[in-house]
């Protein structure tokens, strides 16, 4: 399957990715290859078969509707962010 | 495993385990040590035992924790750039565990970038080289755990498997390996790669320390809803009889040096009077293909949350907001990574989704009935974990299919949820080590240690 240019850049889009013009080419040689690798799953007859999303062996876990004590503060999360400001996390503006 | 008591101290099973650290730095298995933050706890340690307190069951005990298990010692990169600012302000369940048991964690092992990799090699600080030859891979995505392991520098090392990344390299390195059942081990605090897959668990030298560290982190976690309540410590024993092999893997694809090894156990087995059952598993072949349809789809969404706004990287070329997002995850991500997003992005996106992500999980349920029946017939299934011992550095960096391809026999256990052990078996001429899984059925850990056991007779 032939990845053109434009999808290279509508994947990149999806995934939120300012590509390198020196990455398109490269990337596109290796998608082409893993696709190409993961259609041999055509072969194989899923016929009247069920999908399966998860292999957990339980279902509706539920726990009762509380506040947990939190382990990180407030404090040391903001602290994690690049920039803060008035015990806010700090963007450029967006309007 | 050496544990600390009034005759041997906690601050002196520390040091030593630091001189071997520094002793193979060249091999370059960790990307950061935790020297002072041990040390203190060693001393600590060693005052409770003087004083007679009971310290734990892992008293003074050096562990190395992978680099993806959240600490609040040290930065939690997870071998990314992504990540490399990153202090975490929690633990980890796992770690909380096995510091309280009185395990002292020395440093944080290297491992493909987001555990993107069955190599090391993907590493934002570059690769880990094998335990025993410098010109090849560690194994991965935890290679820095598995060789600080094989070379006696911690008595045990964490893991996460999400299609081979604990088995394979144990078995490029001569050491255990286990990816336990699926939700066995709380995955709270440990950075999510594929949650239908990810497993918590361990390198150890010996069944026995896994089976301890086992019945330590084995449970129910409030904060993690996919861990199942603690069956390990309650696994009634089972009388194990039939020995599965699969047929198809038995073919030039394996390295004649593993098919050798796994002939050799076989026989062994048969010895003792083992029944050994020939298995006709063919979808197995496909599991591959699956995998890299459906982990990818999980990648792209859990890696999602890395914008450069709340943690970790944010680019300082980035104009507004929407080119923090981008220039961050573009500059933050190795090529590995972004192939992956992209090709999960691929499979979920419109037009392509029936065709790749909807017909993947159909083949994961073949692929579990095939199990299923498989287990019917068999108490577990030996197999080789990897076509090839340890390759060269270098050799598939750049060829991802080819890398991928290394996966084929570990990520079917991973789309089951059933358990698999690495387990050491023999050497090449070249004194490479090879490697073997045994493979049970859903809730089957302990006893695959315990036939473990009988395997390590042969060694």
């Amino acid at each position: 399957m032939k990845i053109t240019r434009e999808e290279i850049l509508h994947l990149a889009k999806l995934s939120d990715f300012d590509l390198e013009e020196s990455e398109i080419d490269g990337l596109s040689k290796n998608l082409e290859d893993i696709i190409g690798y993961i259609s041999e799953l055509n072969t194989l007859d899923t016929e009247g078969v069920e999908p399966t999303y998860q292999v957990f062996e339980m279902e509706n876990i539920w726990r009762d509707d509380e506040i947990l004590p939190q382990e990180a503060t407030r404090e040391e999360l903001l602290a994690l962010t690049t920039e803060q400001a008035q015990d806010q996390i700090k963007v450029p503006k967006v309007l | 495993m050496k544990i600390a008591s009034k005759e041997v101290s906690a601050v002196s099973l520390v040091k030593e385990a630091f001189e071997k650290a520094k002793k193979y730095e060249d091999k370059h298995i960790f990307v950061s040590l935790n020297e002072e933050n041990a040390i203190a706890r060693a001393k600590e340690i060693d005052e409770r035992i003087a004083r007679g307190e009971n310290v734990g069951r892992l008293a003074g005990v050096p562990y190395a924790l992978k680099d993806n298990f959240l600490s609040k010692e040290g930065n939690t990169t997870a071998s990314s750039l992504m990540l490399e600012p990153f202090h975490s302000p929690i633990d980890s369940t796992t770690v909380k565990k096995l510091e309280a048991e009185g395990a002292i964690m020395i440093g944080r092992t290297n491992m493909d970038s987001f555990a993107h990799g069955s190599s090391t090699e993907n590493s934002y600080f570059g690769p880990t080289k094998n335990s025993i030859d410098d010109e090849r891979v560690s194994g991965g995505s935890s290679g820095g755990s598995a060789v600080a392991v094989a070379l006696d520098i911690v008595e045990f090392a964490t893991g996460t498997d999400t299609g081979g990344s604990i088995r394979q390299p144990a078995s490029f390195n001569g050491v255990y390996g286990l990816k336990p059942t699926y939700g066995t081990i709380s995955r709270y605090g440990v950075v999510a790669m594929a949650s239908s897959t990810d497993c918590v668990g361990f390198f150890t030298k010996t069944p026995d320390d896994m089976d301890l560290l086992m019945s330590i982190c084995a449970g129910q976690d409030k904060t993690d809803m996919t861990t199942l309540p603690d069956y390990y410590n309650e696994t009634p024993e089972t009388e194990v009889k039939r020995i599965g092999i699969i047929k198809d893997f038995d073919n030039d694809a394996v390295d004649k040096n593993i098919r050798d090894a796994l002939a050799k156990k076989v026989e062994f087995l048969e010895n003792k009077g083992y029944e050994i059952v020939e298995l006709e598993m063919p979808t197995l072949k496909y599991a591959l293909a699956v995998y890299y349809i459906i982990v990818p789809a999980e990648i792209s969404s859990n890696l999602s949350r890395h914008d450069g706004i709340r943690y970790g990287y944010r680019s300082k070329n980035a104009k507004d907001l929407g080119e923090i997002f981008s220039k961050s995850r573009n500059e933050g991500f190795m090529s590995e990574n972004k192939r992956r997003i992209m090709v999960g992005n691929f499979v979920l996106s419109s037009g392509f989704y029936d065709a790749y992500y909807l017909k993947a999980q159909k083949a994961r349920t073949k692929i579990i009935e095939e199990y299923n029946k498989a287990f019917e017939k068999v108490d577990f299934i030996l197999m080789p974990v990897s076509p090839s011992p340890a390759f060269k550095l270098g050799e598939k960096v750049n060829d991802p299919v080819s890398m991928y391809l290394e996966d084929v026999m570990s990520v079917p256990t991973n789309l089951a949820g059933v358990p698999s052990l690495a387990v050491p078996a023999g050497k090449t001429k070249s004194g490479l080590p090879l490697g073997l899984q045994v493979v049970g059925p859903r809730r089957s850990d302990k006893n695959i240690l315990k036939f473990a056991k009988v395997l390590e007779e042969d060694e």
